[in-house]
């Protein structure tokens, strides 16, 4: 299974390029990665997919994401209950004879029309990876034009407690969510 | 550090030098340019308050930063110009990263509305240098700028050290601001520094230690960087287990103490290799098991439990899987463990290791009868005519290996040199740096005669600065470490490794140096006295051997104890470079 890390990171320039660089540096794969703001301001959420399978290597990645200055938090979620989604845009060539059939397939995995022309289509789906392949897979008859796919999205079920922890930093009282980190430092470091 | 004081209207430029003065800073190594023309200026008042060095190339100004903070444990400052003078600087900010040295290096860059537009001597260097600092600024704000150059110190210094970049466009020194500086501005909500206390793991520590019959402690860089010299020799003490050191861990306990071995690893002793091998316990502190340092991986200290301490948990399990690590500056954790060990001694497992030890006597190249000057020999005439106050700096190859087998160290940064990176010309640089801060311990660069010539242009700054420095080039006509391995590894195709110099005493004479040739042993210690009674530079040529060799020797790929050692039978000459020295 793939590892998937949640990393909070401060909104600044070049905090992308500094992870990018990072797994490249260390022959890390990524196999996807997606970012966004938060309700946090100036900070970013990034949902990183590592193809990586050897468990020393996985924590090897987690406490080098860590590592990076401008990185806050992060979270290994791989072994963790997550509401993961992808997101897709499909356009298809349609017509009058399979309109219909292409209606039901979009009901039936729940993807949603939300371009339509006489002869082509843009339907879109927020799903788990495996439910947008196979969505992908059931398009194909009607001669996909194109396809573009975000990476995985990942959010953890239910309510972390919520224990504000103070992080002191040089004098600094630094609230943040620390009881994370925290957490999975311990659980790593056993 | 002094708090602010408030109200005062200052440029960009001034700012620079406020910060730095502030933050204790005496020296700056630096070389101007069109994009820090603003910075130098400013400079011209602040200069009864900060000393700049003026080096000769910018790889040599971050080398000598690196060799202060080296010598010193504070930060070192380089400064340079935007495009050519920040590209030069990428293999001292490397070099230091490796080996975790705290430098700040400012750059110039061109003004904000030219970057991006490839103006002239524009580069990317904050992008250029991500994976060779610890971290690394672009500041676009003037009001960023004494907080940025606050906070750049701090993490140069804290947790691991390492080299930070500050990349400030020009017109930013030329801009205006209410000038604050405080370290309480420092804001850094994802620098996560260790525990402290640290995370409990003393019982199981404890009880492995307990259990142990040969366990083994290693001392590296950890132990210079957290000033742990004093708590690694009490564990050693009172457990009764020895110390072996990584390279950069020499100095970190005295060599002379009867428990410490020296050094370990590719070009380590064989009985401290046989050790590790046959351990079942290894305790190792502040080091980061380089493949230098493990030889063959999967055979590396095969029945051994290992304790891993370190202040970068980036390092548990990277090389070698550990069954403990401890996540913690090493001088909090030892303080907080030594307490609870047990009196005990290792007689058996010390009389193993002395037999080891015994073996390889006859092997040293220092007991067999020579017709040249040997390498070897010179390093130890050096330390037999210096005290443990001594600062030496090596340089990359043969003589650097040499250095550390035959070079007693006492004292925690007397070895300054390039582990990690292996960086050729750091030691003439690196070397002035240190002279900024152990102004009263003599210094010895003991360098090669390839190294030498990458960095030779220092040459100049260091008559500049009237540095006392003494400089021994080990001279074996070849780039010796890399003959070594075509002789070992490629049936001597000697492919690019024999290398001329120039006549070095004409090139201290030009400079304006002293300089002295050494072709024979009895020489040596007369050369070295005369060198030690000048104030200021001294070169002293040595012309050795020429195809020695440096034993022992694992070989990449082999197991730790799987040794080359020197041949058993006499040394034979491959070359009578004394007489070709006098046609
Ligand atoms: C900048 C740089 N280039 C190349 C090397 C590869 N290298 C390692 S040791 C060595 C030879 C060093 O020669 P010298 O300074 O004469 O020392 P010796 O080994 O002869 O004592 C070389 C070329 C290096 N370490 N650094
Ligand atoms: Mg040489």
């Amino acid at each position: 299974m793939n590892q998937t890390l949640i990393a909070f990171v401060e909104d600044k320039p070049g905090v992308l390029n500094r992870i990018t660089s990072l797994f490249r540096r260390r022959n890390f794969n990524i196999d996807s990665l997606v970012v966004g703001k938060t309700e946090k301001k100036n900070i970013s959420r990034m949902t990183i997919v590592a193809n990586e399978k050897n468990s020393e290597k996985r924590k090897n990645i987690y406490f080098n994401l860590i590592k990076l200055i401008n990185v806050i938090l992060v979270k290994d979620v791989s072994d963790i209950p997550c509401i993961e989604r992808e997101y897709i845009l499909v356009k298809v060539c349609i017509n009058s004879e399979n309109l219909n059939s292409f209606n039901e397939l979009a009901k039936k995995y729940g993807a949603r029309i939300i371009d339509l022309s006489s002869n082509s289509a843009i339907i879109e789906a927020s799903e788990s990876k495996d439910r947008i392949s196979i969505l992908i897979d059931k398009l194909t008859p009607f001669n996909i034009v194109e396809i573009m796919r975000t990476g995985k999205m990942a959010m953890q079920k239910g309510l972390e407690p919520k224990n504000k922890e103070v992080h002191n930093i040089n004098g600094q009282q630094n609230l943040t969510d620390n009881l994370w980190a925290t957490k999975q430092l311990n659980s790593y470091l056993k | 550090m002094k708090n602010y004081e408030p109200k005062r209207i200052l440029t960009g430029a001034e700012i620079i030098w406020e910060c730095l003065i502030i933050e204790g800073v005496r020296t700056v190594f630096g070389y101007p340019g069109g994009a820090i023309l603003p910075t130098y200026d400013a400079f011209y008042k602040y200069r009864k308050k900060i000393h700049h060095v003026l080096t000769r190339h910018e790889q040599g100004a971050t080398h000598m930063a690196d060799g202060y903070a080296r010598a010193s444990g504070k930060v070192g400052v380089a400064m340079a110009t935007s495009g050519p003078g920040a590209t030069n600087m990428i293999t001292g900010l490397a070099t230091a990263m490796m080996d975790s040295s705290p430098i700040v290096c400012i750059t110039g860059q061109v003004p904000r509305h030219f970057i991006g537009t490839d103006a002239f001597q524009e580069t990317d260097i904050t992008g250029a240098v991500i994976p060779v600092t610890k971290h690394c600024y672009l500041v676009m704000e003037i009001n960023k700028l004494a907080s940025t150059i606050s906070e750049a110190f701090y993490l140069a210094r804290t947790g691991r050290p390492g080299p930070i970049l500050i990349d400030i466009p020009k017109d930013i020194q030329n801009e205006s601001v209410e000038f604050e500086y405080s370290n309480k501005l420092i804001q850094i909500p994802g620098y996560h520094l260790p525990p402290n206390p640290p995370n409990h793991h003393i019982i199981k520590v404890i009880k492995l230690i307990n259990e142990a019959k040969f366990p083994i402690i290693f001392c590296g860089n950890g132990v210079i960087l957290s000033g742990a010299s004093s708590e690694i020799l009490k564990l050693a003490e009172k457990s009764g287990i020895p110390i072996a050191t990584t390279l950069l861990g020499i100095g970190g306990v005295p060599d002379s103490h009867p428990l410490v071995l020296g050094m370990m690893g590719m070009h380590g002793h064989s009985w401290v290799n046989h050790a590790i091998q046959e351990a079942d316990l290894i305790i190792a502190c502040g080091m980061r098991f380089d493949d230098r340092v493990t030889g063959k991986l999967n055979t590396y200290s095969p029945n051994s439990k290992k304790i891993h301490i370190d202040i970068d948990a980036s390092e548990f399990n990277k090389n070698v899987k550990v069954d403990i690590s401890v996540h913690s500056d090493l001088k909090i954790f030892l303080k907080e463990l030594n307490p609870y060990l047990k009196t005990h001694t290792h007689k058996k497992w010390l009389r193993k290791i002395s037999f080891w030890r015994k073996e390889s006597h006859g092997r040293d190249v220092l007991n067999r009868k020579h017709k040249v000057l040997m390498a070897a020999e010179v390093i130890r005439e050096i330390w037999k005519n210096t005290d443990e106050n001594t600062v030496i700096i090596t340089d990359v190859g043969q003589h650097q290996m040499l250095e550390a087998q035959y070079y007693n160290h006492e004292n925690p940064r007397t070895l300054l040199t390039s582990g990690g990176l292996g960086t050729m010309g750091f030691s003439l640089p690196a070397g002035i740096g240190a002279s900024f801060h152990s102004l009263e311990n003599e210094i010895w660069i003991i360098v090669g005669d390839g190294s030498i010539q990458m960095t030779i242009t220092e040459l100049a700054t260091a008559v500049q600065e009237n540095s006392n420095i003494n400089i021994a080039i080990i001279n074996n006509g070849y780039l010796g470490m890399v003959r070594q391995w075509q002789e070992m590894f490629y049936d001597a195709r000697y492919s690019e490794t024999p290398i001329t110099s120039p006549d070095y005493v004409i090139i201290a004479e030009a400079y304006g140096l002293s300089g002295q040739r050494v072709t024979s042993f009895d020489d040596i210690n007369s050369a070295i006295k005369k060198a030690q009674s000048i104030n200021g530079p001294a070169i002293i040529e040595f012309i050795v051997e020429k195809e020695d060799l440096v034993y022992p020797m694992v070989s990449t790929g082999a197991d730790l104890n799987d040794m080359v050692q020197r041949p058993k039978k006499d040394y034979n000459l491959k070359s009578d470079n004394k007489k070709e020295l006098l046609n």
